[in-house]
């Protein structure tokens, strides 16, 4: 590693934030909640910005039409937390203000409230999924977002009459129908495309949603043909439509009947591809998990075997140990502790006890434990375990430091060191265990020779979200 | 870390053991003590406060060997009792040997005027280089006092009271990073092409940054949060 190139931003920073679509607390495809987390500006604003770039010509519109195509939905993002609420001359997030939504605001869902659930319920089909769904929203979160996503909605159905009236659409422009008949359609149909894939992510597939869901098509493509055949007989077509939707079914037919093998095929083949990659992952990682534990306490019964009682004893911790692991993961998973520095001292107990090895542990920062980071601390064990077997008997060191989202580990040992190229394809230790798990889950791993002897192998994982 | 102890020194440090268990001293004397192979003459030994404070008066060692706990009020206690002789240019200087890695125990001698602290599975070698450092005026830190640094100063970080005494530079930081990861001086200098020399002085800023700023949070928050 040259100078320089170690990543030491200053402490303090706030992490750095990739925009995403939020799918929590949306209104049609979560582009300005999206853009209100990202920038850090509260998402009324934002909304309002939309609205009245909609009145230059319908360039909100686009904008918002561009984002959502372009902009992926984001999973597992802060969703309603990182809504932010103007406090002490500063925007601060909702939940840290200390201010408490207004009581009287939950009592005001009356008749306004109805409105807002019809005209959600017409966009988003499942208003529930977007009051429920968003994990550790409180209610008065929930009431202050509703209250919000009204006005938004509102603003909106104000400025498209607003828009139309200017526009003259009785008169002189009778074509703007046909066109807001296909908008409404268009965002219909992506709206469910949206929900349908982040339903699938999230495993819920119910039946009664999918009905909702073919409801939802239906009426956009319903809409959108509506639409194109109204503009088509206002731009005096009207006369020959019969042919024009003739000659449409046609080609329409005759793309089918040609692409359909193939769009079948890659269909087809796109499922089994993906189906292959979650089994090799499953695998790899279920390799990993039996390199660690298993073959290691095979190893260390093979040099004691000469006594019976200690082989008996690693025995017998090892099947409890897998045992736990195959059939009670919740169980294991509990006993485990939940910040990183804990586990990080119970990791290097564990491997000081088994391997005879004195580990120093220096560790800076903490930070809750989440699925990477456990991940990080198995492959951070599976180091300790390497630089205590091969690391020449003297001190193993290891540096773990939490700075904003970065988890980094360091595992020095003082050992003849090792090239990783030369290790040969069949052992699993270093390639999978570290290496193939840090990449599964997300972060990275490098081994290399320490300066002056010995090997350092980093491990550096972003922490999966915010506190 | 392989580094011949006495070869081109060519010259003697004179050293005095505080340490309140007699094997142990007499395990370090034993370690360094042989004087032509290490360069390392022990001028005395004491076993609580009031003597060390005297031996320390009488024998104006280069360097003491300080236990952090000692009957009779600690190693703090030691230096703050020993203020006359640490002032003067050239004086007594102090490094915190101990089994201790409590952080509070850790940044309370530093801050009482100890010029490094190392824990007791120090090797012999390590220990020699580390008292010739220190009576060259360099600070010493083990990788776990590099820990509590760090995580003091990014703990206290956010308000930048006085910027240049009171924060750590990108430098100083990632000298004390590679130090918690277990990095000797000399591979410190070759990680960042710098000379061992830039090293000790930027571990020594950190030392005096440490003492000097007066943030009593430090010692405060140490505490609080019982570091380890």
């Amino acid at each position: 590693m040259a100078p320089g190139t170690e990543p030491t931003p200053a402490a303090g920073r706030p992490p750095y934030r990739k925009l995403y679509r939020s799918p929590h607390s949306r209104m049609l495809g979560g582009v300005a909640h999206g853009l209100a987390v990202h920038l850090g500006l509260p998402v009324t604003w934002v909304r309002a910005a939309f609205v009245l770039l909609f009145f230059t010509n319908g360039i909100g519109v686009l904008l918002y039409a561009a984002f959502w195509f372009v902009v992926p939905i984001g999973i597992g993002e802060p969703a309603l937390g990182s809504d932010y609420v103007w406090a002490n001359g500063q925007f601060v997030p909702a939940g840290a203000s200390g201010i408490s939504p207004d009581p009287l605001r939950k009592g005001r869902r009356g008749r306004l409230g109805r409105l807002r659930d019809l005209l959600q319920g017409t966009f988003q089909g499942e208003p529930v999924i977007v009051e429920n769904t968003p994990p550790g929203s409180s209610p008065g979160a929930t009431s202050r977002q509703n209250v919000g996503q009204l006005a938004a909605l509102l603003m909106l159905v104000i400025g498209v009459m607003a828009l139309l009236n200017a526009l003259g659409l009785q008169s002189s422009k009778p074509y703007v129908w046909p066109l807001l008949a296909i908008g409404v359609g268009v965002a219909l149909v992506w709206r469910q495309a949206d929900d349908s894939r982040w339903q699938r992510w999230f495993g819920l597939e119910g039946g009664g949603k999918r009905r909702v869901a073919f409801v939802r098509v239906g009426a956009g493509v319903l809409l959108v043909t509506v639409g194109i055949i109204g503009f088509l007989v206002l731009q005096g077509a009207g006369s020959t439509l019969a042919s024009v939707v003739e000659a449409s079914l046609a080609v329409l037919a005759g793309v089918l009947v040609l692409t359909g093998p193939y769009a079948l095929r890659m269909w087809q083949d796109l499922g089994a591809e993906r189906t292959a990659r979650i089994r090799a992952q499953e695998r790899a990682e279920i390799a990993a998990h039996i390199h660690d534990s298993v073959l290691h306490t095979l190893t260390l019964i093979q040099r004691r075997a000469e006594d019976p009682k200690e082989v008996q004893r690693l025995a017998r911790a090892q099947e409890r140990e897998l045992r736990l692991w195959l059939y009670r993961p919740e169980a294991a998973a509990e006993a485990a502790p939940d910040t990183l520095a804990e586990r990080i001292r119970e990791v290097v107990a564990e491997v000081e006890d088994r391997h005879g090895v004195p580990i120093e542990l220096v560790c800076v920062g903490d930070c809750p434990m989440d699925e990477k980071i456990a991940a990080q601390m198995q492959a951070a064990r599976e180091a300790m375990v390497n630089a205590a077997k091969y690391g020449g008997g003297g001190p193993v060191q290891v540096y773990a430091e939490v700075e904003g989202r970065t988890v980094l580990v360091f595992v020095r040992d003082h050992g003849p060191g090792f090239d990783p190229d030369s290790v040969p394809e069949d052992r699993m230790g270093v390639r999978e265990s570290i290496i193939g798990r840090m990449k599964r889950n997300g972060g990275t791993a490098r081994v290399r020779p320490a300066p002056d002897g010995g090997t350092e192998v980093e491990l550096e994982m972003e922490r999966a979200a915010d506190d | 870390m392989g580094v011949p102890p006495a070869e081109g020194r060519g010259r003697v440090a004179r050293v005095v053991l505080v340490d309140d268990h007699r094997m142990f001293r007499t395990g370090v004397r034993a370690e360094i003590g042989r004087t032509e192979t290490t360069g390392i003459d022990v001028v005395g030994e004491a076993d609580d406060v009031e003597s060390a404070v005297r031996v320390v008066a009488e024998t104006r060692p280069d360097v003491v060997l300080l236990d952090v706990h000692l009957p009779g009020g600690g190693g703090v206690e030691v230096l703050r009792r020993s203020t006359a002789v640490m002032g003067e240019p050239g004086g007594v200087k102090f490094l915190a040997l101990s089994v201790s890695d409590a952080a509070e125990d850790v940044i309370g001698v530093i801050r009482g005027g100890a010029r490094g602290y190392v824990t007791k599975t120090i090797t012999g070698t390590d220990l020699v280089n580390a008292i010739f450092r220190i009576s060259d005026g360099d600070a010493v830190f083990s990788p776990r006092l590099a820990g509590f640094v760090l995580d003091a100063f990014a703990a206290t970080d956010t308000p930048p009271v006085d910027e240049d005494l009171d924060r750590l530079t990108q430098r100083e930081r990632e000298v004390l990073r590679l130090i918690a990861r277990g990095y000797a001086y000399k591979e410190i200098a070759k990680q960042l092409f710098i000379s061992v020399k830039t090293v000790e002085s930027h571990v020594s800023a950190v030392l005096r940054k440490l003492q000097l700023s007066n943030r009593h949070e430090l010692t405060r928050w140490a505490t609080a949060r019982r570091l380890v």
